[in-house]
């Protein structure tokens, strides 16, 4: 732990204004924190080369281990305050936290230089209980899996393995080419977009079978996959293999018919889907299902709205409602593991979210009519063209076809007469208010419905179960809920690609397996130079549990967002470091304060909490209340509304941690017992579209507070005294307000902390 | 000389994924921006659909990730000059402009202070001014002012150094040029909104109650030039009916060939944000087909659950102003074939975008007909985000990342 530190407190930007340093330097000299301190300097701009030069002879000449910058935000001359490995750098944030943002109180004199006091004494505090993470290096295996073989999954095989990766590349049917087998063309996959072409599929699978790098496994599944990130090993037909991370490319399988019903599929021999359709023309010949006759006229209906009209679109929480918390319910007695059942996400949806693939499978198929049907005319009804960006070239090709009428249409029906023919009944549309149009056939949409709908496909041996949590929010897709992070899923090294994870066009899957195979190869070499992934990417500090104290009630295990504890026998949990994200959601989960990381631990905070003075005289000193605040939000937030000249009660004193997430509730009780009189959590929005990096963090943090309040209670605490509040990292406006409120409804409402003085 | 460092020209979201994620697998890298800031087009935007939520979140981490990976070096206000060599051994020449504002800065706003002279805010999209010493935005990234010394008089020039108490001005900074080796490059240079000017029956850009959808992007944000109101440019008032007009200018012969993707969504968006102050507003969209595709048809759905709001398919034919500065639209409904003049009190055209490098000169590479750069990935020069075809920012970072790939590939072994 950093023993020797260097303070040095900055006098520019208004700093040295507000403040008198040489006091502050005096007071730190005289304080309990100044046996840690061997140097303690004043400079009137640090963070000039000569302030840096200062601080790098000190380092040399005392041999510090620890430097305490008490100047602006560490968010900025983050390149300026860095001394090499060696030496870590606390940054107390005087400048946009202190000076900045201070809003007097008159009544009580000194705020100000009483603020700064504190913050400079927490951070040599924080920084002496950090110590350099010194992680093992694990032996890593660099093979990767991929999970289905068809274009996808062959294309982020070929990818790898031009990166000199061995592939291990897993089909479940008989061979390789999946999908695009039974396509007799495809729409354009590149420039100039008018015209359907070949999928090159033969090439692509000759390709995989010739490159030596990659073992194909034909019918055969992924059975379980079992340990992690760059030590994996994955059973495939009853034999072990040890893999480093995983590709999840299983595509897709066609929607259930009974969702096409209003459209009279299943009934009526004539309405068949662009998959059945597709396979006549493969087959050579486009007939009518019920006499085997050349259709003269094919209706192509895309507009959906009949199969959509009861369909519930407040499905998808990314959170079950509230639940007891893992070892607050007590398990009935002999009560076994319930077995799992994977919970199914294929809906009428599916054929909404596919608009896209069946618009462009419709321009087509539509194609196709003219090919096999000499003079028969194709007619296209959509809601909305779904065919956006470059692919519109397509559409303009289509509509450029006299043998394709294209229209919008809402349509209401379909009618079957006697031999067979249909009757599409339609309205808004371009040709006529309300129209019949006859057609020999009718194709509907094949909806692409991700394997993962339907089984865990991944298998994996993880205490937490064998899927991907929460996968009703993305219908079953194995998405991210981060539009700037589109890999990143719940669980650590298993990265999904192409129809399993978006529904996307074969253009789009051929980069979307690149990427894939980017992000698994990054995690394996991430896990060799001992560091975490996304998005604490770079970070070297890992959970350190002290098994002693365990007493083994589950929470870590259930509540890691990542699946990252197993647990053996008795309970006790098994960490995987290399499924790990850094977040501390199992050390703010822990009531025995197991968990610990070497740059950030309970202690740490807890002392750091402690550290903050508080007058035992509410009406003289003023109230004290503790802001624990998120670090990637709800921190920049902070340091924005400052920029903006925004202030706050001179009371709050924030204290950054990792994530919300982290929060035990330990430091409630350490701010409690010192006589603060409130705690505000600050961190992002949870819910279905939930900002936390993450995942569950800042939802955790709010469904434990029930159970601190349960403890402020039995002390007689008004639990109002902690509340947590979702900050957006735009939201920096709103602070000010969000403070004020809780500072004039709670502690001015309930006075001081029954303990202040004790 | 062979290298296998890779040079991500844009810093925007395409080129700042592809350079960390590259990064992030072991390769140096050297990201070189136009702007003086990283973000590109992202950083304009106030919310990203479907989620609602901050730019400025994912931004935030990225730069996290920047800072604290030692491979990743950025350059600011520089462009890329030429390029020689052949793949793995990539000469290149770059050009910088200088910012004159040195790392002595701290963005304390003193030199803002002493400056007079005043420009339209290129970040703004020319709704407000910004003065010859500015700060792009709030979460700049390098956060550093930039002097911009064209038409400002000496003796502004010289309070403006004066007023530094840091010494950070630097008159005298020059231009730079200087090579650096590579041996794959990642174009990654986005995109700019099509201009309004070339739309001509649409007001030429020249109708003050008729915006940009990038525009309306900088009036919902709060750090914009309202605040986060959105008021009419002309008079600031609160607009009480308001038309959205897709495609203005794509999906056209006689402007951008294509359709740029975003702008439905986009406008849908929209609907939130005037919805966020004014519950009652009335809105139009005139839309050709609204696409939504994906699970972004969740999004859809949500939105026109709002019974102020609707929707007429049919093409904008001509839009003029009143003497009130009211925007008059004329447009024919596709369906009901009924032509009709139609007034509000704001129109957002939602212009789409154009390859940033349309009509230039790419080195190493080519453009396509629109103006894409067509990548040629077997000589390690790849083309990923909206250089390559216009994508939301969720397919930009696949983009970005499936791009860091490629450009590995290229040297690995080097």
């Amino acid at each position: 732990m950093a023993e020797k530190l260097g303070v040095y407190i900055c006098g520019g930007c208004e700093i040295g204004k507000a403040l008198d340093l040489a006091g502050l330097a005096e007071h730190v000299k005289n304080s309990k924190v100044a046996p840690l301190c061997k140097v303690i300097k004043t400079n009137p701009v640090l963070c000039s080369p000569e302030g840096v030069a200062e601080i790098e002879a000190d380092i040399k000449a005392e041999g510090l281990d620890g430097v305490v910058v008490c100047a602006c935000s560490p968010r900025v001359k983050w390149d300026i305050f860095r001394f090499g490995d060696k030496i870590q750098v606390e940054r107390v944030n005087l400048r946009e936290q202190c000076v900045w943002s201070f809003q007097d109180d008159p009544n009580v004199p000194g705020l100000l230089t009483a603020m700064a006091q504190d913050y400079v004494r927490m951070g040599v505090t924080r920084l002496s209980k950090s110590a350099i993470p010194a992680p093992e290096i694990p032996e890593t295996n660099k093979t990767l899996l991929v999970l289905g073989g068809g274009f996808t999954g062959m294309t982020a095989a070929l990818n790898a393995a031009a990166l000199n990766r061995d592939v291990l590349l897993v089909e479940k049917s008989d061979k390789l080419g999946g999908k695009a087998l039974n396509m007799y063309k495809t729409f354009p996959l590149s420039a100039p977009y008018d015209k359907a072409q070949e999928t090159g599929i033969d090439k692509l699978v000759a390709a995989v079978t010739a490159n030596p790098k990659i073992k194909v496994l034909l019918n055969s599944s992924l059975e379980s996959l079992e340990g992690a990130p760059g030590m994996f090993k994955a059973t495939i037909g009853g034999a072990a293999y040890d893999v480093g991370a995983a590709i999840l490319a299983t595509g897709w399988v066609p929607g259930e018919g009974k969702y096409l019903e209003a459209f009279g599929y299943g009934k009526m021999k004539n309405v068949v889907t662009s998959a059945q359709f597709e396979e006549m023309a493969k087959n050579g010949k486009i007939v009518r299902p019920s006499d085997g006759k050349t259709p003269a006229s094919v209706a192509f209906v895309l507009d959906m709205d009949l199969a959509l009209k009861d369909v519930d679109y407040g499905v998808g929480a990314a959170c079950e409602p509230p639940a007891p918390l893992p070892g607050d319910a007590a398990p009935a007695e002999g009560e076994g593991e319930k077995a799992f059942v994977y919970e199914q996400t294929e809906s009428a949806k599916h054929l909404a979210i596919s608009s896209e693939i069946s618009s462009l499978v419709a321009l087509k198929q539509a194609g196709y009519v003219a090919e096999f049907c000499p003079g028969a005319v194709a007619m296209v009804l959509y809601d909305h063209m779904m065919v956006p960006g470059i692919n519109e070239k397509y559409y303009k090709a289509a509509q450029d076809n006299p043998a394709i009428m294209l229209t919008k249409a809402v349509v209401t029906g379909v009618a079957e007469s006697g031999d067979g023919s249909l009757t599409v009944a339609a309205k808004d549309t371009l040709i006529g208010d309300s129209v019949e149009l006859a057609a020999d056939l009718v194709v509907l949409p094949t909806a692409l419905v991700p394997v993962t709908a339907h089984e865990p496909t991944m298998n994996f041996v993880y205490r937490q179960g064998p899927h991907f949590p929460d996968l009703k929010l993305f219908d079953g897709f194995v998405d991210s809920n981060y539009i700037c992070f589109p890999y990143e899923t719940r669980r650590t090294g298993v990265y999904a690609a192409g129809c399993a994870h978006q529904p996307m066009t074969m253009a789009n899957a051929r980069e979307d397996a690149a990427g894939a195979v980017l992000k698994a190869v990054q995690c394996i070499e991430s896990i060799n130079r001992g560091v975490a992934v996304h998005p604490r990417s770079g970070d070297l500090s890992f959970p350190v549990f002290n098994f002693v104290r365990c007493t083994q009630c589950k929470r870590c295990t259930e509540e890691c967002p990542f699946g990252a504890l197993d647990d053996d026998e008795k309970g006790t949990p098994k960490p995987n470091y290399t499924r790990c994200r850094r977040c501390g959601t199992c050390m703010g989960a822990c009531p025995e304060r197991v968990i610990k990381f070497d740059s950030y631990n309970i202690d740490q905070i807890g002392s750091t909490i402690k550290e903050v003075q508080v007058p035992d005289d509410m009406v003289k000193g003023g109230p004290r209340v503790i802001v624990l605040v998120c670090e990637n939000d709800a921190y920049p937030a902070l340091d924005m509304a400052a920029f903006r000249g925004k202030s706050w009660s001179p009371y709050v004193r924030f204290i950054p941690v990792r994530c919300l997430g982290s929060v035990n509730a330990i430091w409630v009780a350490d701010a409690m017992s010192k006589g603060v009189d409130g705690v505000m959590l600050l961190g992002c929005k949870y819910g279905d579209d939930y900002q936390c990096h993450f995942v569950k963090g800042s939802e955790l943090c709010s469904r434990r507070k029930e159970n601190i309040a349960e403890s402020l209670k039995r002390l007689g605490v008004e639990a109002e005294r902690v509340e947590q509040y979702e900050v957006a990292i735009d939201e920096y406006d709103k602070i000010p307000g969000l403070i004020e409120r809780f500072m004039s409804e709670v502690i001015s409402k309930f006075g001081p902390n029954p303990f202040k003085g004790y | 000389m062979a290298n296998n460092s890779i040079l991500v020209v844009g810093g925007g979201f395409a080129g700042i994924t592809a350079a960390l994620e590259a990064a992030e697998v072991g390769y140096d890298v050297t990201i070189v921006e136009t702007n003086p800031y990283l973000g590109g087009r992202v950083a304009q935007l106030n919310q990203y659909f479907p989620k609602l939520c901050p730019p400025s979140c994912g931004l935030e981490i990225q730069f996290q990730r920047i800072k604290n990976n030692p491979r990743v070096r950025v350059y600011t206000m520089a462009e890329v000059v030429s390029v020689s060599g052949g793949p793995g051994a990539y000469d290149v020449k770059i050009r910088q402009r200088p910012r004159h504002v040195n790392e002595r800065c701290t963005c304390c706003g003193e030199c803002e202070k002493a400056a007079k002279t005043c420009v339209p805010n290129e970040f703004e999209f020319g709704l407000c001014q910004r003065k010859a010493v500015y700060k792009t935005h709030g979460f700049a990234f390098p956060f550093r002012y930039v002097l911009d010394p064209a038409g400002v008089p000496a003796e502004e020039l010289e309070a403006i150094q004066a007023a530094c108490p840091y010494e950070a001005i630097d008159l005298a900074e020059a231009e730079k040029t200087f090579d650096l080796s590579a041996g794959s490059i990642v174009y990654a240079t986005g995109w700019k909104p099509y201009d309004l000017k070339n739309l001509d029956n649409l007001g030429s850009g020249k109708l003050a109650n008729v915006i940009s959808n990038m525009q309306m992007e900088r009036l919902a944000s709060p750090s914009g030039p309202t605040g986060g109101q959105v008021l009419r440019p002309s008079d600031h008032k609160a607009p009480k009916r308001i038309a959205f007009v897709q495609c203005a200018g794509s999906r056209d012969q006689n402007h951008l060939n294509y359709c740029s993707y975003i702008c439905c969504m986009a406008s849908l968006k929209h609907v939130s944000y005037i919805r966020k102050n004014y519950p009652d507003a009335k809105v139009v969209i005139y839309y050709i087909d609204l696409r939504t595709p994906g699970r972004y048809d969740k999004f859809k759905k949500r939105i026109l659950a709002d019974e102020h709001l609707s929707l007429v398919k049919g093409k904008v034919a001509k839009i003029v102003e009143d003497k009130h500065k009211n925007p008059v639209v004329t447009v024919e409904n596709a369906v009901t074939g009924i032509k009709s003049d139609e007034t509000f009190d704001l129109v957002v055209l939602a212009t789409g975008m154009q390859p940033s490098m349309a009509g230039q000169k790419v080195p190493a590479s080519v453009l396509d007909e629109d103006g894409f750069v067509l990548g040629a990935e077997d000589k390690g020069v790849v083309a990923a985000g909206c250089a390559k075809s216009p994508l939301d920012v969720m397919k930009t970072a696949q983009s970005g990342t499936g791009a860091a790939l490629k450009a590995i590939q290229n040297v690995v072994g080097r």
